[in-house]
């Protein structure tokens, strides 16, 4: 059994979401190789040799690959399927987007943002929003996985692999990319952060963030979003922890003016900690959150602010 | 230009399922069913895109039981022109989905698949992109902002770390993420209209696709619970629990 695990990176640094791939791949068992398609990536194929576990790592270098498109990915992985039993990515929107593709083209049914690995072919997912678990067996022959990273350690270093390099996919492609717009941060990246601080509908207005902004510098942690708070066009999407945003499950996590949305605890409830700020005591998030204040955000915030 | 909608109905989103007892699945008897919210802001995308005369027709298609049929009116009384249900009461999986939107393409011939990125019951996030593998047709998922022209359709997509604009060319599928739009109100009128425009029931078999499924559902269980804590009186108090009692500031 051999296991091909895609890597998740920005062409200079692996992202800590491979190396809880890595650890859900290990679960699967046999032999896990690493695949870096990327443009001028070569210290993320170093980096993925490192890690603890991978016994080869597959490098592919192309322009394509500097932000690829799923076209671009499908072509590069699906003939690579025909040495694998298994093919593993994270469930980001790198994931989520191309893997559909390669699952299509093998003629698998995708196994989407498992939670647990109970055996080769079984796995727990998360359907309903997370209100229900679900344990699927798979009937195909080959396994096409995208993984929830926030729910499998990460796999340290200590490995040697080998680094082999691919021929790039050939196009021509039918979609290109044209530009990126990524949000300028120099907090720590929204899944990855130890501490996340998320405001929402109670927040009124995209101006009022800055007061968690504050806290979040002292504290070193990620700003997050409700959904409403997405919706009502006071902060960008990428803030958005949910359903249908991110899955985060940090140390620590402090939602202020955030009523607690089904559809929000879906991206939050395997925190840590978990602390509720919010005037309306009966709102469902208290009846998640550890410590609970009931307090207008407008007073509690710069209180908090001052004393940390 | 044709645009081909594919729609879902799903438990509404309003709704907290519960799991069976005996883990068989959820129970869905008397919930509240509607068009999944993605759909919604495809059909209105369409719709939009018919306004600003970039489309002549939009054509939805639903796959599913009987019920099926009011997903289908419902896209209808927002303002698509005609439907098709493709009537099975068997669960369809993303995969054999992708199958039957694949052969309803190749019949329509239409020039944009527009659909919604997840389905709110299963969230498998997979039917677009794989309906894209089967076309062989590129695609652009998460959709924020689709701008359609000269053979070109210009995406730009809700990605993790912000946003990307890719360009597509025609004909392609395009999945929708919630900015996209606010979908409208069907009138009164408009529902009373959508009554008379044509519902085309099929069957699976029609097509020739196999809807087998490749997954077994083993079990359905509760997520793990988590349990209230405490109420903290002051911010202070807050602050020396995080502190001292839970060790994570």
């Amino acid at each position: 059994m051999t296991v091909l695990v895609i890597a998740e990176h920005d062409n200079s640094a692996l992202n800590d979401a491979t190396r809880a791939v890595i650890t859900a791949a290990k679960k699967i068992g046999g032999d896990i190789h690493v695949l870096v398609a990327g443009k001028d990536a070569g210290g993320v194929a170093e980096a993925a040799a490192k890690l603890d576990g991978v016994a080869k790592v597959l490098h592919a270098e192309a322009d394509v690959f500097a932000s690829p498109t799923a076209e671009a990915m499908d072509a590069l992985v699906t003939p690579l399927m025909d040495d694998y039993d298994a093919v593993l990515s994270a469930a980001t929107t790198m994931g989520k987007n191309f893997m559909p593709r390669v699952a299509a083209r093998l003629d698998v049914m995708q196994i989407s943002d498992i939670t647990a690995v109970e055996s080769a072919d079984t796995f727990v997912r998360p359907v309903y929003a997370g209100n229900a678990m679900m344990t699927v067996k798979s009937k195909d022959a080959k396994k096409v996985i995208t993984v929830r990273p926030t729910t499998f350690e990460k796999a340290g270093d200590g490995g040697s692999a080998s680094v082999e390099d691919l021929g790039a996919s050939s196009g021509p492609f039918k979609s290109e990319f044209v530009s990126e717009e990524l949000s300028e941060s120099d907090r720590p990246e929204l899944t990855q952060a130890k501490i996340v601080i998320s405001g929402g509908r109670g927040m009124q207005s995209g101006d009022n963030f800055h007061l968690l902004d504050k806290i979040a510098d002292k504290l070193g942690a990620a700003v997050g979003a409700s959904r409403a708070a997405v919706d009502a066009g006071f902060v960008p999407n990428d803030y958005q922890v949910g359903q249908t945003g991110k899955v985060v499950a940090p140390e620590l996590y402090i939602a202020v003016g955030i009523s607690g949305a089904i559809q929000h605890l879906a991206g939050m409830k395997d925190s840590k900690v978990i602390v509720a700020i919010n005037k309306d005591e009966e709102a469902p998030i208290f009846q998640v959150a550890d410590y609970g204040l009931v307090a207008d955000l407008f007073q509690a915030l710069p209180e908090l602010d001052e004393a940390l | 230009m044709k645009i081909l909608v594919p729609v879902k109905r799903v438990v509404d989103y309003n709704v907290k399922v519960r799991v069976k007892p005996d883990q068989t699945g959820v129970d869905l008897a008397n919930v509240k069913m509607s068009m999944n919210p993605f759909c919604e802001i495809a059909v209105e995308e369409a719709i939009r895109l018919k306004e600003k005369g970039v489309a002549e027709e939009i054509v939805v298609v639903s796959i599913g039981p009987a019920q099926a049929q009011e997903t289908l009116r419902t896209a209808l009384a927002m303002g698509a022109d005609r439907g098709i249900l493709i009537q099975t009461d068997e669960t369809v999986e993303p995969l054999a989905v992708a199958k039957l939107l694949k052969a309803v393409t190749d019949e329509e011939k239409p020039e944009v698949v527009l659909l919604g990125k997840q389905a709110i019951d299963d969230d498998a996030n997979q039917t677009g992109q794989m309906l894209a593998a089967l076309l062989d047709w590129p695609q652009g998922t998460f959709a924020s902002k689709v701008e359609i022209a000269d053979g070109k359709a210009t995406v730009t997509r809700e990605v993790d770390g912000g946003l990307q604009t890719i360009a597509l060319e025609l004909p392609a599928v395009i999945t929708t993420d919630l900015r996209l739009n606010e979908p409208r109100y069907a009138s009164l009128p408009n529902i009373m209209k959508a009554k008379r425009k044509p519902i085309d029931t099929k069957a699976p078999d029609d097509f020739g696709v196999d809807i087998a499924k490749r997954l077994d559902v083993v079990k359905v269980s509760e997520p793990p619970k988590r349990e209230a804590g405490i109420k903290v009186e002051s911010v202070a108090e807050l602050v020396d629990k995080l502190k001292n009692e839970a060790g994570v500031i």
